[in-house]
């Protein structure tokens, strides 16, 4: 079997990707096959992006706060790709009484910072795994 | 060792005397003058300034202190630049929102979900009026933390000290403006890598120019130390990038005391304290070197490292966030014991949110503490001559060095960074560290000792105010249906053709911003002439 394929996308205009990069770095040596966007990508760029490369799962890195505003935003993309149930994980500067509207919103996870990476390494896999995941 | 009793350029400084009855010198040093120690570090105030810029230091002025600050439209920021004032803020430290950072207006549809998060919201001159409302621009010095937008945003700047009738040549205050580091960490680059250097010289020709007094760029090891650097890449790149200015600017003409007075920067606190402020030391020593022997200064001031040292967010922990505030002391000690110019601290609440005003009056109040209590602007570099601090000083400088060296041979910072090298140095780097805090290799208070169970964090976090986003939009919306159009696109359309003809564009963007341009239409002209960086990511 071929190794999962994960895209980390940053949307948006925040510019801070050490997080983002990390995460990259620890899902490769996890086995992933890692694709990263770079910085301030739309939601219809990574959408588009994710079904080019047809990866297994989306994993946004956000730290601005605006996570709801763009989550939204990927989740209709997805949808107009006819992608509506390719998973998504959101991590970063997210307060914890946002996970409930997050996870309402479709995310499959959703990872704050200080989140160790060995659970982030744990999460993606058991998304993958779940019904809704590319790799079943 | 005994003292020496130095005091500066006699100037009447205020006398210190401990509770004990000591009389407390401004500095301390060996007796014999030929002592090797003193002989490699000399005298503060004098080259190669090790011991600091300034003879006599805090004694004769303590630094300033500038917490980081905005959000949410002018108003809402002028009113937090005003309570910063009135508690004791010496200086400002402008933080605009990511729209404004990244050349956008407001109602792009870009910038939605982001108008007047991070920072405060600018579009137009008019912002900057009412941010800077009741606010003396001649009593505090303002910093604006602003890269990719700098061209517009410093235009507004200076339109508005001449509006309010500063003479430019009088205006003092810094920008940020360090592009080449945005493009390692922290992201707002616009333009591609060699137009962005080409307009950090236009801003630092324009100032040499115009406004002498004022510091165009403030390099910034800061970001790539938050990156995943070490502190001796953070310095060493800090330093290459200032030098990429410097011969960038050098080619156009300018001679080096023209403008090297002039190039501050900035540099993260947070790690092991002797290692931080051997850092600032050697690196200190080493840009006076620099300035004095390979560019061969004339004026000593032109070899001052000067500095904010400050932030340590890196550091902080989303963990018992109270334990930051206590990081936070040490930080600002940290910085203190360096002989910085200028302070400023991360708020305890920082890892989660924009600091409430609570948490930023205690990061101030931490850093009026070590002034007016605990005597750290009695001497001058109170660790001078201690045997580890002179060791790990020496060997920083000589590592910083190494450094900038083996980077040069290596085809040099600005290709390392155009060619995406350094970032994923500093990514791995960043990965490694984060694998020796889960590994308890390197150890974090609260994260992988001394845990608590956390319920619920005592943190207040800073609500996302959306109809001040949509009060910006409006008001912007407002200005450019009664603003002077014909204006406005004739001073575009010079900046469009002085961006073409490869001429200084600070000259016509002022005129554009004087007549109302936005930030977004600003950004746009130039982004017409020079394009947009495309990012290289590697690992």
């Amino acid at each position: 079997m071929s190794p999962a394929r994960i895209l980390i996308a940053k949307p948006g205009l925040d510019g801070h990707d050490v997080g983002a990069r990390v995460v990259c770095l620890a899902l490769r040596d996890a086995g992933f096959e890692v694709i990263y966007t770079g910085l301030r990508r739309t939601p219809a760029e990574i959408a588009a992006c994710a079904l080019e490369e047809g990866v297994d799962c989306v994993g946004l890195s956000i730290l601005s706060g605006a996570h709801l505003v763009l989550c939204e935003e990927l989740k209709r993309e997805l949808a107009k790709l006819d992608l509506p149930d390719l998973p998504w994980i959101v991590g970063g500067n997210i307060p914890a009484e946002d996970r409930e509207p997050l996870e309402a919103a479709g995310a499959a996870a959703v990872m704050p910072t200080a989140t160790p990476l060995e659970e982030i390494v744990r999460v993606c896999r058991t998304v993958l795994e779940s019904p809704r995941g590319g790799k079943q | 060792m005994t003292s020496t009793g130095r005091s500066g350029k006699g100037e009447p400084l205020p006398e210190v005397i401990l509770e004990s009855g000591i009389p407390v010198e401004v500095v301390y040093g060996p007796e014999d003058p030929a002592d090797p120690v003193s002989a490699r570090i000399g005298a503060p105030g004098e080259f190669p300034f090790t011991r600091g810029i300034h003879p006599a230091m805090y004694r004769k002025r303590p630094w300033t202190m500038r917490q980081y600050s905005g959000f949410g439209t002018a108003t809402d920021t002028n009113a937090r630049f005003r309570y910063l004032i009135n508690e004791g803020n010496t200086g400002l430290n402008v933080a605009f929102d990511l729209p404004t950072q990244c050349g956008l207006d407001s109602d792009d549809e870009r910038a939605r979900g982001e108008v007047g998060r991070v920072g405060m919201a600018v579009d137009t001159l008019l912002d900057m009026q009412t941010a800077f409302e009741g606010i003396d621009l001649d009593a505090i010095t303002v910093s604006l933390t602003i890269n990719g937008a700098a061209v517009p945003i410093m235009a507004m700047y200076f339109a508005l000290a001449r509006k309010r009738g500063y003479e430019l040549s009088q205006l003092r205050g810094t920008a940020q403006n360090d592009i080449l580091k945005e493009f390692i960490g922290r992201g707002t680059w616009i333009f591609p890598v060699e137009p962005s250097v080409k307009l950090v010289g236009d801003t630092i020709l324009f100032c040499a120019e115009h406004c002498p007094r004022y510091s165009p760029v403030s390099v910034c090891g800061y970001h790539i130390r938050e990156s995943g650097a070490n502190p001796v890449q953070e310095m060493a790149y800090a330093f290459l990038i200032a030098r990429a200015y410097a011969d960038h600017v050098i080619g156009r003409g300018l001679e080096i005391d023209g403008f090297a007075s002039r190039l501050s920067f900035n540099f993260d606190i947070f790690g092991k304290l002797f290692e931080q402020v051997a850092k600032f030391r050697g690196g200190r020593r080493l840009w006076a070197r620099i300035i004095r022997d390979q560019y061969g200064a004339q004026d000593p001031r032109s070899a001052w490292l000067r500095m904010i040292a400050g932030g340590g967010g890196g550091g902080l922990t989303i963990e018992q966030p109270v334990n930051n505030i206590v990081r936070g002391a040490y930080y600002a000690l940290i910085s203190a014991l360096s002989g910085t110019q200028t302070m400023a601290l991360c708020s305890y609440d920082e890892a989660y949110t924009i600091p409430s005003e609570e948490a930023a009056r205690i990061s101030l109040r931490t850093m009026q503490i070590l002034v007016e209590e605990m005597g750290l602007c009695d001497t001058v570099d109170p660790l001078g001559g201690s045997w580890l601090v002179e060791s790990l000083t020496d060997e920083m400088e000589r590592r910083i060095e190494a450094c900038m060296e083996e980077t040069a041979a290596e085809g040099g910072i600005v290709q390392q960074i155009a060619d995406g090298v350094i970032q994923a140095k500093v990514a791995r780097q960043a990965y490694q560290r984060e694998r020796d805090i889960a590994s308890g290799r390197l150890r974090k208070v609260g994260v992988n000792c001394h845990r608590v169970e956390e319920e619920h964090r005592r943190v207040e976090l800073h609500p996302y105010d959306r109809k001040a986003a949509e009060a910006q939009c409006e008001g912007l919306n407002k200005t450019r249906a009664t603003r002077n159009s014909g204006e406005v696109n004739a001073a575009l359309d010079r900046l469009r053709k002085d961006a073409e003809a490869g001429a200084n564009v600070m000259p016509a963007a002022i005129d554009a911003v004087t007549a109302l341009a936005t930030v977004g239409e600003v950004t746009r002209a130039l982004r017409d002439v020079y394009g947009e960086y495309v990012e290289r990511v590697r690992f």
